[in-house]
């Protein structure tokens, strides 16, 4: 199917009439996300991955970590680089090439999500003030865009995160020794940052949309939160919204939040 | 032959000098070799491949369903799910057309019914001149693997009859994988959805007509 | 050829790793497959016939293929920088020469046939498993294949030849050190790519040869039957 065939007006008229009643194609509620799978442990050379199914939509979450000099405005901390890669193998609308808007946003904003709740303790992350610190690279790729890879990703970081496991370092050499991997866990907050991104079509807020969905998407917010607290928010496209909408959204996620988190916490462990 | 086959690129379907190769197939000595992945067929001595997935394959006479792209001089663009661009002349279409307000007839991204009347290198040509063909005012359009549309249809229509009567909707099938459904409440509309998508999911298996059947009435009152 | 040489696995000198394929993985995509030779795991997504742009890239004669492979980040332990390198460059150049031979482009003037080639575990032998996803993917899109294209790699380990190197044996530094020649051709023996680097005799190469042949046969079995049981 090439791209144009998405989403027809009409369509968009019925999702939004049937919205108006609480409902949707799939018979899911406004509120309610799609099946959610977690493999954890499905990448040989990578120190923690996972795969995340939402529905239809699928990404892979690959942690790898190096040793390196920490940056000068935080010689005792240890770094967080995330990355997110739209692959054109999992859409017909992403081609090779540089990333562009779409994938550097989804990386920043899922970024913001880890960062700012602290998820991830860098000051332990420290080996040698000034000198050695770990980075955590976080790379992120799509494999079947069907709505939602933003939530979906974060799922995937935060498990990728849980089950990984760091390299040995060999301080003498100044070498990781990639593929020898020590018990010791990279140090996580009891606090599990998820970000959940609720989509204004018409009147309603929703929340997991499919593509058909997120194409009638007409503002979205995208809310990074531990559940106590919010660590990041972005509003993104053109609509705007009235202040009680931002407040039926947080409450939205906030609801959400503890759903989610009961569905996905087996894994996490 | 008697059965269907999965047939895979390169494998010989039959051999035997009887045969004749038809469409995805192509004769290489006495072998009838098949050229695409499908279910290979026999129909008195003549061999084809029906491929199960893929993008559609266009043919003069199929009724499609098109979403207008672009406005033209003298007619519209439509995108109809091909590679090549399908295009409705003003000449085809059954009523007047004022040349300077052509969307007010069609507009960009209105969803059409419409049926091939020819396909040259110039692309696909498109008209509206048979009943059953215009615009699409409100509905459902469901997308599905273009190859499944003959079992949505069925037998002479037997299949499409059945869902069209058990779900109160008038569907209208388009050979390019796109499905209209109109009905006078969302319910039965999302109803007659759902077991055009069970079709779509299912496998070339027999017996579909029965589990249909099931579906349909296990699925009634939602 | 040494008769005692052991692998490091303690696979025979002919024995391919434990093979997985997989039809349809990309919901997506037209075609797409996911093809696994011991721990290298390639997937492949095939979107087209379409319309290409820009106009002037199109030829009127037949269908342009566009194959893109490229390794993940986290496919090796040394992480890689995402990007294009020059490696994945004539890669994805050597696997468009390598599928399309047997496709018939004709069918489809003006138009694009994407593929799509991502490599999300890296233990040796890349490139084919890419293309052996990719002839699968190719073939799920109903893409018209006059035959499927079955790759491997075969490897001269000091004076050894065995079939499918794993990165162990790729590294190998003894003797004559290792020799990797990857090889895709059709299943009646057509080479539609062969590439070589290392240190080996006529005779030895021809060896080498026929050992693909006999393992892409191997290999073409598995895509066979991957494509037959996609429809179950």
């Amino acid at each position: 199917m090439t791209e144009k065939m998405t989403s027809p007006k009409i369509v968009g008229e019925r999702i939004k009439e049937y919205l108006k009643e609480g409902k949707r194609f799939d018979g899911r509620k406004p509120e309610e996300f799609r099946e959610i799978k977690i493999e954890t442990g499905v990448s040989q050379n990578a120190e923690g991955s996972a795969r995340v199914k939402v529905g239809k939509t699928e990404i892979l979450v690959g942690i790898k970590m190096n040793v390196g000099e920490p940056y000068p405005d935080s010689p005792e901390s240890g770094n967080i680089i995330v990355t997110a890669e739209l692959l054109p193998l999992s859409s017909p609308r992403y081609e090779p090439g540089p990333p562009k808007f779409p994938a550097i946003e989804l990386g920043r904003v899922l970024d913001r999500a880890i960062r700012e709740s602290k998820f991830i303790d860098l000051k332990k992350l420290c080996i040698k003030k000034g000198e050695k610190v770990w980075t955590i690279f976080i790379d992120v790729y799509s494999i079947n865009d069907d709505g939602n890879l933003l939530d979906a990703a974060n799922i995937g970081i935060v498990a990728a995160l849980k089950t990984a496991r760091i390299p040995k370092y060999d301080e003498k050499e100044d070498k990781v020794l990639f593929g020898e991997l020590t018990n010791k866990k990279i140090p996580l907050s009891k606090e599990i940052p998820l970000s959940i991104t609720a989509h204004k079509i018409g009147d309603n807020f929703i929340i997991d949309p499919t593509k058909e969905e997120e194409d009638l998407s007409e503002t979205r917010i995208t809310v990074g939160s531990t559940g106590e607290h919010i660590c990041s928010l972005q509003k993104g496209e053109i609509a705007p919204i009235e202040i009680k909408e931002l407040y039926e959204v947080l409450d939205l996620v906030e609801k959400t939040y503890k759903n989610i988190f009961k569905k996905i916490e087996k894994f996490l462990k | 032959m008697s059965e269907r086959k999965v047939i895979t690129p390169g494998e010989v379907i039959v051999s035997g000098n009887d045969y004749l190769p038809g469409d995805g197939t192509e004769k290489r000595g006495e072998d009838i070799v098949a050229l695409k992945y499908g279910l290979a067929e026999e129909v008195n001595k003549l061999i084809r491949v029906i491929p199960l997935s893929g993008v559609y394959s266009p043919r003069r006479g199929n009724i499609v369903i098109g979403k207008v792209e672009n406005l033209l001089l003298n007619g519209w663009v439509i995108d109809i799910g091909t590679a090549e661009d399908g295009f409705l002349s003003i000449t085809e279409v059954p009523r007047y057309v004022n040349k300077n307000a052509l969307d007010e007839v069609l507009n960009i991204g209105d969803m059409v019914v419409l049926k091939i009347i020819s396909i040259n290198k110039r692309g696909i040509d498109l008209t509206l001149k048979q009943r059953g063909l215009g615009k699409i005012e409100e509905g459902l359009i469901v997308t599905i693997n273009p190859h499944k549309v003959p079992r949505v249809i069925g037998r002479e229509g037997s299949m499409i009859k059945m869902i069209k009567e058990a779900t109160n909707c008038s569907i209208t099938v388009g050979q390019n994988g796109l499905v209209w459904i109109k009905g006078d409440k969302i319910n039965d509309e999302i109803f007659a959805k759902k077991a055009i998508e069970f079709i779509n999911k299912k496998p070339y298996l027999d017996g579909l007509t029965e589990a249909v059947e099931k579906f349909l009435k296990e699925n009634k009152n939602e | 050829m040494n008769k005692e040489f052991k692998r490091i696995d303690g696979r025979k000198l002919d024995e391919i790793r434990e093979i997985k394929a997989k039809v349809g993985v990309i919901p997506n995509a037209d075609g797409s497959a996911m093809f696994q030779t011991g721990k290298t795991i390639a997937i492949a997504a095939v979107y087209g016939p379409k319309k290409m742009h820009p106009q002037h890239s199109q030829d009127p004669a037949k269908a342009t293929l566009r194959c893109n492979y490229n390794m993940i980040s986290f496919s090796v332990k040394d992480r890689i920088r995402p990007g294009p390198s020059r490696r994945s460059t004539e890669i994805s150049k050597i696997t468009e020469w390598a599928l399309e031979p047997v496709l018939i482009l004709d069918d489809f003037p003006n138009m694009v046939i994407d593929v799509h080639i991502n490599i999300l575990q890296a233990d040796a032998g890349t490139r084919c498993a890419g293309i052996n996803a990719a002839s699968l993917a190719l073939a799920q899109a109903g893409i018209p294949m006059k035959k499927l294209i079955s790759s491997i790699s075969i490897g001269k380990l000091d004076k050894t030849l065995v079939v499918d190197l794993n990165k162990a044996e790729e590294d190998f530094e003894e003797g004559e050190g290792p020799t990797d020649i990857p090889i895709s051709m059709t299943e009646d023996g057509k080479i539609t790519h062969i590439q070589l680097d290392g240190k080996i005799t006529k005779e030895e190469l021809k060896k080498a040869v026929e050992m693909a042949r006999k393992a892409c046969k191997k290999i073409y079995e598995v895509q066979k039957k991957a494509l037959k049981e996609a429809t179950k």
